[in-house]
């Protein structure tokens, strides 16, 4: 009796040491540092990465300018990707890498309470956030889906199994699936999907997801993405590294008030929206 | 052993020759599917998993299900489920092959579904789902075959069969966590990011796998000579009822959450399953009907199963165990994996009907899993008689 007494003094005290250490070992293991910095506070405030971390920042004031600058955006992305186009009313098989919302569907957890009109109908482009914590790479089965040193969240075509777990896992909506054959060839051997076929870049096959790419292959070549080129002669969408502190991102980001899409979900974006 | 199943009545031919047309059928469909792509399916961009995964979902709660026959014979030594655990493990190896059907069938490129070997990836839930799956498919063939081989030839089961069978207990309880881990780790998506999705998954996984084994026994004891016992059912029974309860305990925590708390993420979705989305004069509510149906007999039946007088017949106990799977059935098979995409993350609202060759596909695996079923009863009940006889 007594024995047992202690026996269960003994376990208990053993489980309480544990369960106080342990969320704090975990996350020294998860993490490689215990301590979060004494800067931030609130949700999506953390420590910046060190190295490179590559990020946009959107002025969606330019496009709100330029009413066709968003569609040169998108149009330059999706033929320099060879994106196909099913048509307008095939909402089931589309696929984008880059497009406009609306205000109250880009920040949907922001107060939509008494918005001035001019800013509902804000073309918000919207694209993969290459998160500095994707979910999507956390969720992908078989590593289709990584983030590179530089802090891009690219996609290996060839890997992908087509689980669509990725898809579940992104709070953005940033991927596609091809729910069908998007390489599709006419009798004259023209693509049937693609207007314009880029042939310095991959058509994809079926059954495989996608998403922008932050134009890896153009900065491998020193070229910035195709949508910050489009953006030129203005600075809707500026490229950059976050980290430097001398990119003229970090010199924006400084200046402007800027926000982020669901920061409270902990995924860091990487693109910051002036509005 | 198997021979067993190579003789049979005409019923049980007949049963067998008609599931195999719904293979058929179904392996048509897959073919078409196969050379089209996932587009043939009603999934779309915003709806990306639709009923492969939702009854991949379910049937890993039948599977798991399986362990409350195992648990009370193996480690209580409770006698009266002698006679049946085999049924529950047997209804486990064919609810998991369902599984893995539903997955392949769900893969853009099925051809690399071994990538998932190949690149194994320990931060993917998928990746320990795959695992846990296979081991728990393992586990049931290997445990229930060898213990029924033993007792055919009237030997004592070798040890290591035990320990096997003691791993399959909290394997059991894996199986489903891990399923739940696949949806409640994921960051906005509300109606999943939940801490009591794991156990709300096996409170309706213990109700409705038992549901579908008393059924099952009922069945066989209208056509077979095998009788599982009126002490072994009612046990079941008991267990059913009180599972449903938890189940529609934590359902009601659910709706408590969301509703008190007022925090629009987290009402959206059971909004729409339950009572409709309206949008710019449209009204998103195609679950509404099949998710309160769901909760109506799902309860009813319930609370029904609480009364002596209910269950005094074979007759009623087989129709309420019925409308407490089919009500587990909508809930999880439909509601639970459909709702989690609708609304989107980006607040648009996009329903989801399956497509005729999708369901051909889906019906095609149900009764693959029936065959298995059957092919692996026919097997069980023989020995048993035989030995009995």
């Amino acid at each position: 009796m007594d024995n047992s007494r202690r026996k269960f003094l003994k376990l208990a005290g053993v489980s309480a040491i544990a369960g106080i250490a342990a969320p704090a070992a975990f996350n020294s293991l998860l993490k490689g540092e215990a301590f979060a910095s004494g800067g931030g506070s609130g949700h999506g405030e953390d420590k910046a990465p060190t190295g490179k971390r590559y990020g946009f920042v959107v002025d969606v004031q330019k496009f709100a300018a330029d009413k066709d600058l968003a569609q040169r955006c998108i149009n330059a992305c999706h033929t320099t990707h060879n994106v196909p186009d099913f048509g307008k009313d095939n909402k089931k098989d589309e696929i984008k890498w880059i497009w406009t919302e609306t205000f109250g569907h880009a920040f949907p957890d922001h107060s939509q309470y008494k918005k001035n009109t001019q800013l509902v109908d804000l073309p918000i482009m919207t694209f993969c956030n290459h998160c500095d914590n994707p979910p999507c790479v956390r969720a992908c089965p078989t590593k289709a889906t990584f983030k590179n040193a530089d802090g891009m969240v690219l996609m290996d075509f060839h890997r992908c199994i087509g689980c669509r777990f990725c898809m579940a896992a992104c709070p953005y909506g940033a991927r596609s699936f091809n729910w069908r054959n998007p390489a599709v060839k006419n009798e004259d051997g023209s693509y049937k999907y693609i207007r314009r076929p880029n042939l310095d870049f991959p058509t994809r096959m079926r059954g495989v997801v996608e998403k922008c790419n932050m134009c890896a292959e153009r900065l491998a070549e020193g070229k910035q993405p195709a949508c910050v080129d489009a953006c030129r002669p203005t600075d809707g969408i500026i490229f950059g590294d976050l980290n430097d502190p001398n990119s003229e991102v970090s010199k924006v980001l400084r200046e402007k008030f800027t926000i982020q899409r669901k920061p409270a979900l902990g995924t860091k974006p990487s693109i910051f929206y002036i509005i | 052993m198997i021979e067993k199943a190579l003789s049979g009545n005409r019923l049980y031919w007949t049963w067998l020759a008609i599931l195999l047309a719904i293979m058929g059928v179904g392996g048509l469909c897959y073919v078409q599917q196969f050379n089209y792509g996932l587009g043939i399916t009603g999934m779309s961009r915003d709806v990306s998993w639709g009923l492969y995964i939702s009854q991949f979902t379910f049937l890993v709660g039948v599977a798991a299900g399986g362990v409350m026959l195992v648990l009370p014979y193996y480690l209580h030594n409770y006698k009266v489920f002698g006679r049946i655990t085999i049924l529950g493990e047997f209804m486990a190896v064919a609810a998991v092959s369902m599984c893995l059907m539903f997955i392949l069938a769900d893969l853009g490129q099925p051809m690399r579904a071994l990538n998932v070997l190949l690149h194994p990836t320990p931060n993917s839930i998928l990746f320990w789902d795959m695992i846990v799956l296979n081991v728990y498919l393992f586990l049931n063939i290997v445990g229930g075959w060898v213990i029924l081989n033993a007792e055919k030839k009237e030997v004592p089961p070798p040890k290591w069969v035990k320990a096997l069978i003691y791993i399959s207990i909290p394997w059991a309880i894996s199986i489903h966590t891990v399923t739940a881990f696949l949806y409640c780790g994921l960051p906005g998506r509300h109606y999943w990011l939940t801490a009591i999705l794991a156990p709300r998954f096996l409170a309706s996984a213990f109700a409705a796998g038992p549901a579908l084994l008393v059924i099952c026994a009922l069945i066989l004891r209208r056509y077979t000579a095998f009788d599982a016992g009126k002490e072994a059912i009612n046990k079941l029974v008991t267990i059913i009822t009180y599972a449903a309860i938890l189940n529609f305990f934590f359902v009601g925590l659910e709706l408590f959450v969301g509703y008190y708390s007022n925090i629009p993420g987290h009402m959206h979705t059971l909004d729409y399953l339950f009572f409709g989305h309206e949008d710019g004069g449209v009204l998103y509510d195609n679950l509404v009907g099949p998710m309160r149906f769901s909760m109506f007999i799902g309860m009813a039946a319930t609370i029904a199963l609480l009364f002596p007088k209910m269950r005094d017949s074979y007759c009623k106990i087989g129709w309420l165990c019925g409308a407490i799977f089919l009500s587990l059935w909508i809930d999880k098979g439909l509601g639970l994996v459909l709702g989690g995409f609708v609304p989107s993350p980006l607040d648009y609202y996009v329903e989801y009907y399956p497509t005729a060759i999708e369901l051909g596909i889906t019906a095609a695996v149900w009764a693959t899993g029936a065959f298995i079923l059957t092919v692996l009863y026919k097997v069980a009940i023989s020995v048993k008689l035989t030995k009995e006889a």
